[in-house]
């Protein structure tokens, strides 16, 4: 099939066509990326660059014409973001939020994942089950808790009472004490299963004559995973744990119908929102956003950089 | 007999507790949907009578068929124009080296890690000038913002292990690079394509911010933005009820979805993240 | 002949819109509200000829805010007449159509107070539709069994409500509370904190002669030490989470003697499956020790024209029917909505459909506005600022004085040569 068609199709002088065909090809590449750059070029790319427009200026967002530009006024200055300290305390809460989510999901995300992994006849059944948090859209995930934890007439605090461990109610989402562990909760339950699949997924791929060998050897179990599982699966982790943080610092979903704009939990991009639509402050809030915005884009390059590394290496 | 293994009695111990947190808010909501009136503040766990007063309710104080039509709608979309335009990028990017290649993925991921308040304004002003305000072709284009990036980074990842023979050979034949495309990989994908579709299906049906701002009438609303805010019959209630009858109906298709296209779902996630 | 043709049809075509406008009203959302609105407009579209549509918007109030300053900021027509709330005249002012001119001085026979909020800058943006006040609900029957009367302070409410809270739960009741009110941070808890710091002459938050803060006073301290002290005593700390909705839960499930809330609370109190149906007493919240005084905060909603219409005129007729004596009659038999215009709380068949419309009269016509004219377009940062200051010392977070001092130099950076109605 091959080498005949080729050699009877073949150009005289092979180098120039040859060298034609490729840059043909090139240029035909570049097409065909074209609609999708044009597309988030649209969605993306100009709104991104807009906001930052906007930021410079003191647009309100119910007439967007009549603005002034302000240099960096919204940023540093009296009533910038950065003098704001209820923007610090979104700043605060959505890092505590993604330390505190990132981590309990990467250990039960593991511990899961190890469970999954144990030969049984449950296998199929259990990964159905973990997956049903997955399913569930955030907006319900947010309602059904919100239901359960009920300070009333919800069944966490009926059942929490009636084991006695505690005198009264628990007011899960009102008490500010309570309010940032309820949300990190909701968020653990529902992402849990990602953690889980991803580090699952990394578990089958260690080639099993490292058990093997280690059964041979006799190791015990607790040092095979220390010393063979771990280390072979923490690339893998760690990839998961970064997605999950740049996910974790925009959480806006979970937040917004649990608590509202309640301060104790009010992430960065709620706080964003409530400034654009709430305040109606378009040249305020794009400026929050686009703080916002570095901050991801700092995160996401440095981690590109370190991973482009890794891959021009292979 | 075989030997029982401390790992075994810890896997053992740990499943019910698993199983219980994973599953029971769902149980429950679906208990509660089925409550009638008064007995939601009760606190038996089943129904005392089953009534589907509830689900009634849903569908009468909201349009929330037409909620439902509009999810299906913008996430099908979504995931028709995604894997379009993906499929033709992917080619490219996974199949042709050119100069640059590496930093279009790496930009073009870049893109599905914007925070969503960061490109609000500017899209809402993009999609009024459109004259797309309060439709759901608003949905469909602004959602493409995360699902683009990934069906691409997913496909690319897979159109690198399709065999180059098959390519030449069909070049050789005359074959034009989207018959290639379309007839020739596209079969071949196939599991790929099914993971990435039903990941971008998911991720369009659940999305929020967009469609809370850029939809008004209730008739527009997609279903996220229905649940949040079902409002009972007089403009203070919160019928719990109602709530939880909207989010069983909303789940038991996602999770129905989910449970029979367990293992594409989860080699898409991991071929996204884990391989590559 | 076919020039003679076009034209007649062109003419008639004309005659035919010149006619038969269609305008787009968007008043209620769910349930009655809907209904009643939707009988109302169909009535004006008979006798009238024109066709109006009743466009589906939030139930939400922030959403649907939110919805009205996305349209009326894109200048676009899509919706002629709106359901405002009583604080967004001063946000959407200037987007609003002056119907001054159009009313022909009909907005004299309604209550001088809400006209007066509704005037932005002299003009008159929204006829006023219905009204709300804050009520104190009570559980008369458990009153009685404890031989207290109606408290009339603040200082009688809390030991009456400990009272009765410690012999019910000494009785078997243990889920029994004092008082139940509207204290998660949003514009819900303004509404209660303006009406505890009035009622303490602690003033308005904004002073509306003079534009500037006026919150850092002891009148307001006290008020907020007050509230903070019934947290965890007589009302439980989920109170911090609590809409309108929550506490009328709990007071209707007769788990509460006393609660805080809207009219809206009587009907829904009295039906068949309600645990305290004939057990409710309606009063007016209590005075802030005995040198203070009753006060409740306004609420209700309007009818505003945009001034992006097509059909001003016919807008505003519009809302001239629906603000009439005749229909806000109907409204106040069928669906309980408080009028707006004083005849009609000495109306017969009013009185009979709603028995304590009556008594509430003057709580209606002395009911405190809050601080949105005097705010315009900045309410709602005023409201968010006001609300999480309160929030802050109920929660313990701060003591009343610094979080009343750090508001009033907040509000002061918000305006810092005073507030002015927007233009």
């Amino acid at each position: 099939m091959t080498s005949q068609t080729l050699t009877s199709a073949a150009p005289a002088r092979p180098s120039t066509a040859e060298s034609s065909l490729q840059r043909s090809r090139q240029r035909m590449a570049w097409l065909l990326v074209a609609p999708a750059l044009v597309v988030l070029l649209a969605i993306a790319g100009l709104p991104l660059a807009r906001t930052l427009w906007l930021s410079l200026t003191d647009a309100q967002l119910s007439d967007l014409s009549t603005r002034q530009f302000v240099g960096l006024a919204n940023y540093i200055g009296d009533a910038g973001v950065l003098a704001d300290p209820e923007w610090w305390g979104a700043v605060k809460n959505t890092l505590w939020f993604s330390l505190l989510s990132v981590s309990l999901e990467t250990v039960l995300g593991l511990a899961v994942a190890l469970m999954l992994n144990h030969p049984s006849r449950l296998k199929t059944l259990l990964r159905a089950a973990v997956l049903v948090p997955w399913a569930i859209p955030t907006v319900v995930s947010a309602k059904m808790w919100t239901w359960m934890l009920h300070d009333q007439f919800g069944v966490i605090n009926a059942m929490l009472l009636a084991l006695g461990l505690i005198h009264q109610p628990l007011a899960w989402t009102a008490d500010p004490d309570l309010a940032f562990t309820t949300i990190v909760l909701v968020d653990v339950w529902k992402t849990t299963p990602f953690m889980a699949l991803l580090i699952l997924a990394a578990l089958q791929m260690v080639p099993s004559d490292c058990y093997e060998a280690a059964k041979v050897d006799g190791v015990p179990k607790w040092s095979v995973f220390l010393n063979i599982t771990l280390p072979l699966i923490t690339p893998a982790v760690l990839v998961a744990m970064i997605f999950r943080t740049l996910d974790a610092l925009r959480v806006f979903d979970l937040i917004y119908v649990m608590t509202s704009n309640s301060r104790t939990t009010k992430s960065m991009s709620v706080y964003v929102r409530e400034q654009l639509i709430d305040f109606q402050l378009a040249g305020y809030g794009s400026a929050a956003a686009t703080l916002l915005f570095l901050m991801i884009a700092l995160i996401t390059v440095s981690y590109m950089a370190l991973a482009r590394r890794r891959m021009e290496g292979h | 007999m075989k030997r029982i293994e401390f790992t075994d009695v810890l896997y053992w111990l740990a499943v019910p507790p698993v199983l219980g947190f994973a599953l029971f808010p769902f149980v429950y909501a679906i208990a509660s949907s089925f409550k009638q009136g008064n007995a939601l503040f009760s606190s038996d766990f089943w129904p005392k009578t089953w009534s589907l007063a509830n689900y009634a309710g849903v569908f009468a104080e909201q349009p929330f068929g037409q909620n439902l039509l509009n999810s299906v709608l913008v996430a099908g979309g979504v995931v028709a124009l995604s894997l379009t335009v993906s499929l033709l990028a992917a080619y490219a990017l996974g199949r042709v080296s050119f100069r640059g290649r590496g930093v279009l993925m790496m930009t073009i991921l870049g893109v599905s890690m914007f925070p969503q308040v960061a490109i609000l304004s500017g899209l809402f002003e993009l999609i009024s000038a459109l004259g797309l305000y309060d439709s759901l072709w608003a949905l469909v284009l602004s959602d493409l913002i995360f699902t683009l990036p990934f069906t691409v980074w997913v496909l690319v990842t897979f159109m690198r292990e399709l065999p180059k023979e098959l390519e030449e050979a069909a070049l050789m034949d005359g074959a034009g690079v989207l018959t290639v495309i379309f007839r020739i990989f596209l079969p071949l994908l196939w599991p790929a394509v099914a993971a990435t579709s039903l990941l971008a299906f998911i991720a369009a049906w659940n999305e929020f911010l967009f469609a809370l701002t850029f939809t008004l009438s209730g008739e527009q609303r997609t279903v996220p933005v229905a649940i949040a805010l079902i409002s009972g019959a007089s403009s203070y209630e919160l019928p719990w009820g109602n709530i939880m009858a909207a989010s069983v109906i909303v789940t038991l298709p996602l999770i129905a979805l989910v449970l029979i296209f367990q293992r594409h779902i989860v080699s898409g996630l991991t071929a996204g993240a884990v391989k590559g | 002949m076919k020039i003679a043709l076009m034209s007649a049809a062109a003419v008639l075509a004309l005659a035919g819109t010149a006619e038969a406008a269609t305008l787009k009203i968007s008043c209620g959302a769910v349930g009655q509200e809907l209904e009643l609105c939707k009988q109302s407009v169909a009535e004006w579209a008979r006798k009238t000829g024109n066709e109006v549509q009743v466009v589906a918007t939030p139930n939400d109030s922030n959403e649907r805010l939110a919805l009205y300053q996305q349209i009326l900021g894109s200048g676009s027509d899509k919706i002629d007449v709106m359901q405002i709330d009583v604080v967004w005249p001063g946000i959407l002012a200037s987007h609003l159509a002056d119907l001054k001119p159009l009313a022909g001085g009909a907005e004299k026979a309604h209550f001088a107070g809400i006209v007066a909020n509704n005037t932005v800058g002299g003009r008159l943006v929204a006829m006023p539709w219905f009204t709300d006040a804050g009520l104190l609900y009570y559980r008369k029957d458990l009153l009685a069994k404890y031989k207290l009367a109606p408290p009339k302070t603040w200082e009688e409410l809390a030991t009456a409500a400990k009272k009765v809270q410690d012999g019910e739960r000494a009785a078997g009741n243990d889920k029994m509370w004092g008082y139940v009110w509207q204290g998660r941070a949003y514009e819900g808890l303004s509404c209660d904190a303006l009406e505890w710091i009035v009622s303490y002459q602690g003033g308005s938050v904004i002073d509306s002669a003079s534009g500037k803060p006026s919150i850092n006073n002891p009148g307001a301290v006290k008020a907020l030490e007050t509230a903070a002290s019934w947290i965890g005593g007589i009302t439980p700390k989920a109170v911090l989470n609590y809409g309108e909705e929550e506490a009328r839960g709990v007071f209707q499930a007769g788990n509460a003697v006393f609660m805080r809330n809207w009219p809206y609370a009587w009907a829904l109190s009295q039906k068949a499956d309600s645990a305290v149906k004939d057990k409710v007493g309606v009063m007016a919240l209590p005075k802030g020790g005995t040198n203070g005084r009753n006060a409740a905060t306004l609420g209700g909603w309007q009818l505003a024209v945009s001034k992006y219409s097509k059909n001003q005129k016919l807008a505003a007729e519009l809302v001239m029917y629906l603000t009439s004596s005749e229909v806000q009659k109907q409204r106040a038999i069928q669906g309980a909505y408080n009028p707006t215009i004083g005849a009609l709380y000495s109306d017969k068949e009013v009185l009979q459909a709603n028995p304590f419309m009556g008594n509430l009269y003057t709580t209606f016509t002395s009911a405190i506005a809050r601080p949105s004219s005097v705010s315009g377009n900045r309410y709602n940062q005023v409201s968010n600022q006001f609300w999480n200051a309160t929030h802050d010392v109920l929660s313990g977070k701060s003591d009343a004085k610094s979080a009343l001092t750090a508001l009033n130099a907040s509000l002061k950076r918000l305006a810092p040569a005073g507030f002015v109605a927007a233009k």
